[in-house]
């Protein structure tokens, strides 16, 4: 148990990041500065956050993830690959899943963005956490982020009918069973270095069988 | 990263006439071209965002169906007139990258993903006729089985990585492009470029030249049509 005088790890470095954030320039600042360097211009953007909206000026070489990260201190999201192979920093933009880490943050201007953080109704954990921690889905718990974001849309993917390379017949529009063949097929952007994919697979059945009852 | 302007293309002719300075590359999904920025290996000054322009529609026409370019990989796939009379299409797509890739990238950036290997990927490489022409190919007497079997020339043995590129030349696919003079239509299979001695240059697009859509014609047989992906992982169809 942390005693009051205690620092976790996740709370010092968050306030390390609101120190970061608190000492970030001036929108002008950051305008003449590029103006008299010859450096393009910052650009001005707006996206909505786990529903909280920010407007924020940013180099346009800042991606989704870093703006996520660095910036807004929301850390649930992983840098991992940092290339888009290992799914790690999977987020839903406009209710979809992408990599935070291959898209730039203003080329998101005026989109819903949804980050692990914003998974959760108050104290009660979303039905694709809930079965991640009931079938123990996880070992050290860095790629568990974008799974969990991954899994959410998998199963709103499966019920508008995606198709996947699992499915045996495309033509036929009808939602696919969502098989553990389905699951491993769609879940295939999402690397585990710990290798907990069965429980992994459990866990998405279990979520998208409780959300059907 | 080399430091660069980003602008939203508002209509297709501003984005053309942007496109006339050679420092500015177009952004669709973006899913090859900022990793390669990050590589060190693209180094646009200026990206004109076309995601936002009109294109991403797919249209029933007479003639076929036409695939908007900023029609997302997954869009296309799950489309059910390409599921139904494209059967080979929306396998093709499925069969590459990832959901979450598939989800950013577009049609017309699936096509200009570059052709590409790990020794053009990595600048460490000094040898590299793609990236600096004339520099030798690392690849040729590197760890090379996953380059070109067919199509290769002494100067470059990268590979085009595109499974949908494949579907879209069996399909007799017609690429539609918009550049300063107006617009113009290329076939799919003379769209992109063999290494031969110039190995830099990807496809026979002007880099003035915008991708608005991709036409497939009618086909009766591309309902009875499949892909089937021959490479080291295969995912087991469900039964």
């Amino acid at each position: 148990m942390e005693s009051d005088l205690s620092v976790s790890r996740r709370g010092f470095l968050g306030s390390m990041v609101a120190g970061g954030v608190a000492s970030t320039w001036p929108a002008d600042a950051q305008r003449a500065e590029a103006a008299s360097t010859g450096a393009p211009p910052p650009v001005q953007t707006a996206l909505t956050i786990n529903g909280q909206r920010h407007e924020l000026t940013l180099d346009p070489r800042v991606t989704l993830l870093d703006l996520l990260r660095e910036h807004l201190g929301l850390t649930g999201t992983k840098k991992g690959c940092d290339h888009g192979q290992c799914g790690a920093c999977t987020v839903l933009a406009g209710g979809r899943r992408i990599n935070a880490c291959l898209s730039l943050a203003v080329a998101h201007d005026g989109e819903q963005i949804v980050t692990v953080e914003g998974l959760t109704r108050g104290e009660t954990l979303h039905p694709v956490q809930a079965a991640f921690l009931e079938q123990d889905a996880f070992q050290c718990g860095y790629c568990t982020p974008g799974q969990i974001c991954s899994a959410v849309a998998l199963l709103d993917e499966i019920r508008a009918g995606a198709v996947s390379a699992a499915t045996a017949d495309v033509s036929r529009l009808a939602p696919a069973a969502l098989s553990d063949e389905e699951i491993r097929e769609r879940m295939s952007g999402n690397l585990c270095r710990c290798g907990a994919y069965p429980n992994i697979v459990a866990a998405v059945r279990a979520a998208g069988g409780r959300r059907a009852a | 990263m080399r430091a660069f302007a980003y602008t939203r293309a508002t209509d297709v002719s501003g984005a053309v006439a942007a496109a006339r300075d050679p420092d500015v590359k177009f952004l669709g999904g973006g899913t090859n071209l900022l990793d390669l920025m990050k590589m060190g290996v693209e180094h646009p000054g200026h990206l004109v965002d076309v995601t936002r322009l009109p294109l991403a529609a797919i249209e029933e026409r007479e003639s076929g169906l036409r695939l908007g370019a900023t029609a997302r990989n997954s869009d296309v796939a799950n489309h059910p007139l390409v599921r139904q009379r494209y059967r080979v299409l929306s396998e093709a797509l499925v069969a590459g990258a990832s959901p979450q890739l598939r989800n950013m990238a577009t049609m017309g950036g699936n096509l200009m993903q570059r052709t590409r290997c790990a020794y053009f990927y990595d600048p460490t490489f000094a040898e590299c006729n793609k990236r600096v022409p004339g520099s030798g190919c690392a690849a040729l007497q590197g760890y090379h089985r996953m380059h070109a079997i067919l199509g290769a020339s002494e100067a470059c043995i990268a590979t085009h990585p595109s499974d949908a590129a494949v579907a879209l030349a069996a399909l007799d696919a017609v690429v539609r492009v918009v550049g300063p003079g107006g617009e113009r239509a290329i076939p799919i299979v003379d769209f992109h470029r063999l290494p031969g001695d110039t190995p830099q240059l990807d496809t026979n697009l002007r880099g003035d030249e915008l991708i608005t859509a991709i036409d497939l014609p009618a086909l009766p047989f591309g309902r009875r049509s499949h892909y089937l992906r021959c490479a080291i992982a295969t995912p087991t169809r469900s039964r």
